[in-house]
C-alpha cells in the first residue's frame, strides 16, 4: 500500500513538473505555427534581405539580427573582462569582510529592472554619449566606427548599458566556477613561488571551460535584452558599423512593432524573429551550461583524489 | 630590472586592474541609483499612489491604476506559478537521478534564459489571440511563466541542502514520502523557499516586455481581468518615451518605487540566506 502511494506522488508532482517542460515545448510549437505564413513566404530569403516594408508586404530581417549581434558583441567585449576582474577580486583578492557587500552590489545590478536602466540611459547616458561622440576629434571620424552625427542614441549606448546590466551574469558565474579550482592547485601554484597574478592565472587556465560558460551565458542574456536597448538604440534598421550610428534589434522590432502589425503576414513576420531569437538563446543558454556542467565534472576526481593523495603521503 | 621584479610588477598591476574592475562597475550602479533617488523623491508623494493620470499637458495627478495593475500582475502571476514552482522543485530534489527530473531541471533553465519579449509572444498566442482582446490575465500568464524556473531552481536547490537525517527520520517513523515532504523537508527548508519567492516577486513585477502585448495598458482604472490593465512599467515606458516633461518627472517616481522594492527584497533575502547559513554553522 505505501509503494502504491509513493507512485501516486510521484505521477502528482510528476505531472505538475511536466508543465515546465510543456512549456518550453509549447514555446517552440506556438513560435513555428504563428510564424509559418511568413516562413513559408520568404523562407532563407527572410534572413539575407534587408528590405522591412509592412506597406508592400516585404519582410527582411537581416538589419535587426546586424543590430542584436553587434550590440551584444559590443557588450560581450566590455563587460567580459570587467565582470572577470570582478569576479577575480572578489573570489582570490578582496578582504574578507567585503566578500558579501560587495558581492550585493554586483547583484543588485542584476535585480534592477530593465525598464529603469532604459530610463537612465535615455535621460542621463545617452546625454554623456553625445558629448563624448560631440568632442571626437575629426581624424577619427574618418574611421567606419565613429562615422555619424553625434545624436548619443545609438549602438554605442546601446552597447554600454547592455554591458552593464549583462556584467552581473558573467561576474555570478565566473565566480562559482573559481570557486570549484581545488585549492591544492593555488597552494602548488604559490609554493613554486608563484606570484598571485600567475597562481591566479594558474586558476582560471584550470577553469577555462567554465569561464567560457560564464560569458556565453552573459551573450545570452544580451540577445534578448529589450527595453533597455530599445530605448536607447534609436530603432532604425541600418546596417553599418559605426558605433553612432542609430541601428535596431531582433527584440526591439517586436517590442515596437507587435501591436501595430495590421494583417497576419507582419505578425508572422515578427513572430519568425521571436522564433529565431528564442532558438538561438537556446543553443547559447544549452551551450554555456554544458561548459559550466563540464567543469563540475572535471573538478568532482580531482577532489576526491586529493584526500587520498594526501593520505598517501602521511 | 630583473626578471623576478618584472613579475612582481606584472602581479600588482592585475591585482590593481581587478579592484578598477570592481570600481568600474560600481560607477554606473551608483549612477542609475542616484538619478533615481534624485529625479523621483521630488515626485513621490501621496498623490502618485492615490490618484488618476491627469490628461496630458496638465500637471500633477498619479499612477494610481498602474500600481494598482501591477499588483494585480503580479499577484496573479504568482498564484500561479509559487506551486507550480514549489511542486516542480520538489520533484526534482525527491527524484533527483531519474532521467525525468533532469529532462525538467533543463527545462527549468531554459525557460530562465528564454528571451522575456518572447515570452510574451507565447502569453499572446494563448492568452490573447484565441479571445482577441489584450487582458489583465494574458499579463498575468506571461509574468507566471517567467517566475516559474526561478522559484522551482530555488526550490529544489534548498530542498537539496536539507539534511538527509531528517528525511530518514521521518521515513523510519513510518511517515510516508509525501507526509515527509510537506511535514519535514519542506518546512526545513521554508525561509530559504520564501526568500526565493520574494526575489522572483520583485523580477516580474518590473518585467515590461511580456506585457506591451499581453496586459497592454489602459488609461482607466480597471481591476477585470478580461480587461486591458495598466502597469507601473509599461506606464515608465510610455511616459519616459513622451515629450512631456511632467511625464517624465513621474516615471522617475514610479522607477523609485520599482528600485525601491527590488531593493527591499533584495536586501531581505541577503538577511535571511545570511542567518539560514548561520543556523547550519
Amino acid at each position: 500500500v505505501r509503494d502504491r502511494g509513493d507512485l501516486g506522488f510521484r505521477l502528482a508532482i510528476g505531472a505538475v513538473a511536466l508543465l515546465v517542460v510543456a512549456v518550453v515545448v509549447g514555446i517552440g510549437v506556438l513560435l513555428v505555427r504563428q510564424s509559418w505564413l511568413s516562413i513559408q513566404e520568404f523562407g532563407v530569403r527572410f534572413w539575407l534581405t534587408r528590405t522591412w516594408d509592412p506597406v508592400a508586404g516585404e519582410f527582411g530581417a537581416l538589419a535587426f539580427v546586424w543590430g542584436t549581434l553587434y550590440s551584444s558583441i559590443l557588450a560581450l567585449l566590455i563587460a567580459t573582462p570587467i565582470a572577470l576582474g570582478i569576479a577575480v577580486f572578489i573570489s582570490e583578492l578582496s578582504p574578507v569582510v567585503l566578500r558579501g557587500p560587495l558581492t550585493f552590489l554586483t547583484e543588485l545590478l542584476a535585480a534592477i529592472p530593465s525598464i529603469v536602466y532604459g530610463l537612465w540611459g535615455i535621460f542621463v547616458l545617452i546625454p554623456l554619449v553625445r558629448s563624448l561622440q560631440a568632442a571626437t576629434p575629426e581624424s577619427m571620424r574618418a574611421l567606419p566606427f565613429f562615422s555619424g552625427p553625434p545624436f548619443g542614441v545609438g549602438m554605442l549606448s546601446a552597447g554600454l548599458i547592455l554591458a552593464v546590466m549583462v556584467i552581473p551574469f558573467t561576474s555570478s558565474v565566473a565566480r562559482e566556477v573559481l570557486k570549484t579550482v581545488p585549492v591544492a592547485q593555488r597552494e602548488a601554484a604559490y609554493a613554486l613561488g608563484a606570484t598571485r597574478f600567475e597562481a591566479i592565472r594558474a586558476a582560471m587556465f584550470f577553469a577555462r571551460t567554465g569561464i567560457v560558460g560564464a560569458v556565453m551565458l552573459g551573450f545570452g542574456r544580451a540577445l534578448g535584452e529589450t527595453m533597455a536597448v530599445t530605448m536607447v538604440i534609436g530603432n532604425r534598421p541600418n546596417i553599418t558599423l559605426s558605433l553612432f550610428e542609430q541601428q535596431h534589434t531582433m527584440a526591439a522590432v517586436i517590442a515596437n512593432e507587435f501591436t501595430e502589425a495590421t494583417g497576419d503576414l507582419y505578425l508572422h513576420a515578427l513572430i519568425e524573429i521571436g522564433l529565431v531569437l528564442f532558438v538561438i538563446t537556446l543553443i547559447v543558454n544549452a551551450g554555456s551550461r554544458v561548459l559550466i556542467w563540464a567543469m563540475g565534472r572535471t573538478r568532482t576526481p580531482q577532489l576526491a583524489a586529493a584526500p587520498a593523495a594526501a593520505g598517501a603521503a602521511a | 630590472m630583473t626578471y623576478g621584479m618584472r613579475r612582481r610588477i606584472v602581479s600588482a598591476m592585475f591585482v590593481g586592474a581587478c579592484a578598477l574592475s570592481v570600481l568600474i562597475a560600481l560607477v554606473p550602479l551608483a549612477m542609475i541609483l542616484f538619478f533615481v533617488v534624485r529625479e523621483g523623491i521630488q515626485s513621490v508623494n501621496v498623490a502618485l499612489f492615490t490618484q488618476m493620470p491627469r490628461p496630458v499637458g496638465e500637471t500633477g495627478g498619479g499612477m494610481l491604476n498602474a500600481f494598482v495593475g501591477t499588483l494585480i500582475l503580479t499577484a496573479l502571476g504568482a498564484s500561479a506559478a509559487v506551486p507550480i514552482g514549489i511542486v516542480s522543485g520538489i520533484f526534482m530534489s525527491e527524484y533527483k537521478g531519474s532521467r525525468f527530473a533532469v529532462a525538467v531541471r533543463f527545462a527549468a533553465d531554459t525557460l530562465n534564459g528564454v528571451p522575456s519579449i518572447v515570452v510574451g509572444i507565447f502569453a499572446y498566442g494563448i492568452a490573447v489571440l484565441p479571445f482577441r482582446q489584450f487582458s489583465a490575465l494574458a499579463g498575468g500568464v506571461a509574468l507566471g511563466i517567467m517566475m516559474i524556473p526561478i522559484v522551482a531552481r530555488t526550490t529544489e536547490e534548498l530542498l537539496l541542502l536539507v539534511p538527509g537525517a531528517l528525511r530518514e527520520g521521518a521515513l523510519a517513523l513510518g511517515a510516508t514520502r509525501a507526509r515527509a515532504v510537506f511535514t519535514v523537508i519542506v518546512p526545513a527548508a521554508l525561509p530559504g523557499i520564501v526568500t526565493g519567492i520574494l526575489l522572483a516577486l520583485a523580477r516580474i513585477a518590473g518585467e515590461t516586455a511580456p506585457l506591451l502585448f499581453t496586459s497592454f495598458n489602459n488609461q482607466f482604472f480597471s481591476t477585470n481581468l478580461r480587461q486591458p490593465i495598466s502597469s507601473a512599467t509599461v506606464q515608465i515606458y510610455t511616459y519616459a518615451t513622451s515629450p512631456y516633461v511632467d511625464q517624465h518627472r513621474q516615471a522617475w517616481a514610479a522607477a523609485l518605487v520599482l528600485v525601491a522594492f527590488v531593493f527591499v527584497c533584495s536586501l531581505a533575502a541577503r538577511f535571511v540566506t545570511a542567518r539560514v547559513q548561520r543556523l547550519r554553522g
